[in-house]
């Protein structure tokens, strides 16, 4: 457990090297924060002040959240293990005395913590300045959402772990990646709330972890499920990250074994 | 020389890229398909918003997939065209960039011809299957002066976007490492001439037009298109003047990109 906080804080001393980028993403992700809010709240205008639940200012809310929280879960880019696995670097990572799966995941939560606030803040204070924010006014949802959070960032990492390691067999991955933006795009709600999904995509995106990864820490943060119906949505992610990460360590063992690395 | 002597170097070195790309079959295919998927994702967008609602903005469904496929066909012909040029900040960094300067041809235009990304024609695909389908759903009173402005539309608009990305790659001989900060304006004013401005509130409304001239792509000529009198700031003549917008947009971009490379000092060694 030691050694996982001490990874976690690498990762977080890595990231925390580009400051003038990290500005310039809490930039870009408010500005998308204020375009997508201003469709959610033309949508739920035009469906008549409601839309599945979502009010206005709920509407708003979830646009603002869903923007403060897209750098943390990391939806738009992860290839460092299919670059280790293509240049052969890998073979130094199985030679450590450590889980490779273990040690890219602290890497990766580490990544998450640094990018919290820096990424999260700016989206949140426009929000609450421009549109307003409804969030609940007791503690409990924002401890269960923050543990909702962690899950998210973790299953998001189980899901990159999973395609990068398509790197094993094939050796251009750039195709198989954008694809895994674009489904974990529109199924995760980044796009449009899982809720207002019609029945056939809401079933298909049912079927996948990806509405874990924004939808789920979204609706518990914001206080729309709560009680008992917010541990169940952390009982779900939490199964799609067991699942995952279990599917990801078995993929990851095969690989290894017709795993050839060149060179002396 | 004659005037195709002129060119032929940006023929050789786009012939060379192309040959690259598709050199590789299965890689160059899962990269089209990515970039099919990419253009479902935008539309799919859509397509769930009217799931929910019957019109959007005084848009229905018809109206608003017209826009949007107008604002992606500019969109990602621009990005085949010259999106690449937003890698320059790598250039930047690693000081590769010495090597054009050296070279006896303008430098913006090396960049541009340095790359074509011909797996983007995979959201262009999208684009043009979506504008097909549209097209005849719209009940448009069709005159000679509106067929010209639909032709001309996707051509403009490519030429708005291209301008952007351009501008976005001047801002990088300052910014360098804040990529992403550019990409605000490219992309964001791509998401944002995707939808009718008409949902935005006034100030956005005239920053995603006047500013960021991403109004002028598609919005703006859908309602020429549609008859409709558009909202407060941004009145249907002006879908007239895109033509304006993007000369506007590239006397900034070109004068930026002057401006950045003087400013530009190299990496050392």
């Amino acid at each position: 457990m030691r050694l996982f906080a001490t990874l976690v804080v690498l990762g977080f001393r890595r990231w925390s090297t580009y400051r003038l980028a990290t500005a310039a993403g809490a930039f870009t992700n408010t500005v998308f924060g204020l375009i997508k809010a201003s469709i959610t709240v033309g949508a739920i205008g035009a469906a008549g002040g409601t839309l599945a639940g979502y009010d206005a200012l709920a509407g708003a809310t979830y646009a603002w959240v869903v923007q403060a929280l897209v750098a943390p879960v990391n939806v738009f880019h992860w290839n460092e293990l299919a670059l280790r696995i293509r240049d052969g670097d890998i073979a130094v990572d199985l030679a450590r005395p450590l889980d490779p799966q273990f040690a890219h995941l602290a890497g990766f939560l580490g990544r998450a913590v640094h990018q919290f606030i820096p990424r999260g803040a700016p989206p949140l204070l426009a929000g609450a300045l421009i549109t307003g924010l409804a969030l609940p006014t007791s503690p409990l949802p924002y401890l269960l959402g923050l543990v909702s959070v962690v899950l998210a960032v973790s299953v998001s990492f189980a899901t990159w772990w999973l395609v990068n390691l398509a790197a094993f067999w094939l050796i251009e991955l750039r195709g198989l990646l954008t694809l895994h933006i674009v489904g974990m795009s529109v199924l995760s709600g980044l796009v449009i709330p899982v809720h207002w999904f019609p029945d056939w995509l809401a079933t298909l995106a049912a079927l996948t972890p990806f509405p874990s990864i924004l939808q789920a820490p979204v609706d518990v943060i914001t206080g729309r499920v709560e009680g008992t119906a917010a541990l169940g949505v952390l009982a779900v992610q939490a199964a799609w990250l067991a699942g995952v990460l279990l599917l990801g360590r078995l993929v990851f063992a095969r690989g290894a074994r017709k795993l050839v690395v060149q060179g002396g | 020389m004659a005037e195709a002597g002129r060119f032929r170097p940006y023929r050789v070195l786009l012939g060379s890229r192309m040959r690259s790309q598709t050199a590789y079959r299965r890689s160059f295919v899962s990269d089209l398909l990515g970039s099919v998927g990419i253009g479902l994702v935008e539309f799919a967008e859509v397509y769930i918003l009217f799931a929910n609602v019957e019109v959007l903005g005084e848009l229905d469904f018809a109206a608003a997939a017209l826009l949007f496929a107008l604002a992606n066909l500019g969109f990602s012909v621009a990005d085949l065209l010259v999106g690449h040029v937003d890698n320059l900040p790598v250039y930047l960094r690693e000081g590769t960039l010495d090597a054009y300067l050296l070279r006896p041809l303008p430098v913006l235009a090396q960049l541009i011809t340095s790359d074509v990304s011909l797996r983007r024609l995979g959201r262009v695909a999208v684009a043009v299957a979506v504008l097909v389908v549209a097209l005849p759903l719209n009940d448009i009173d069709w005159t000679a002066d509106k067929v010209t402005l639909l032709l001309l539309t996707p051509l403009i608009a490519t030429a708005v976007f291209a301008g952007l990305f351009v501008c976005a790659a001047a801002i990088q001989f300052w910014l360098v490492e804040g990529a992403e900060f550019a990409n605000a304006f490219t992309y964001g004013g791509s998401y944002a001439a995707s939808y009718p401005a008409s949902i935005f509130s006034l100030p956005m409304r005239l920053l995603f037009t006047f500013v960021v001239p991403a109004a002028f792509t598609a919005y703006l000529p859908v309602l020429v298109l549609l008859d409709l009198p558009g909202p407060a700031g941004t009145p249907q003549w002006l879908g007239w003047c895109a033509p304006l917008a993007a000369v506007v947009i590239w006397a900034v971009a070109l004068a930026g990109w002057r401006a950045g490379l003087r400013h530009y000092t190299g990496t050392g060694s």
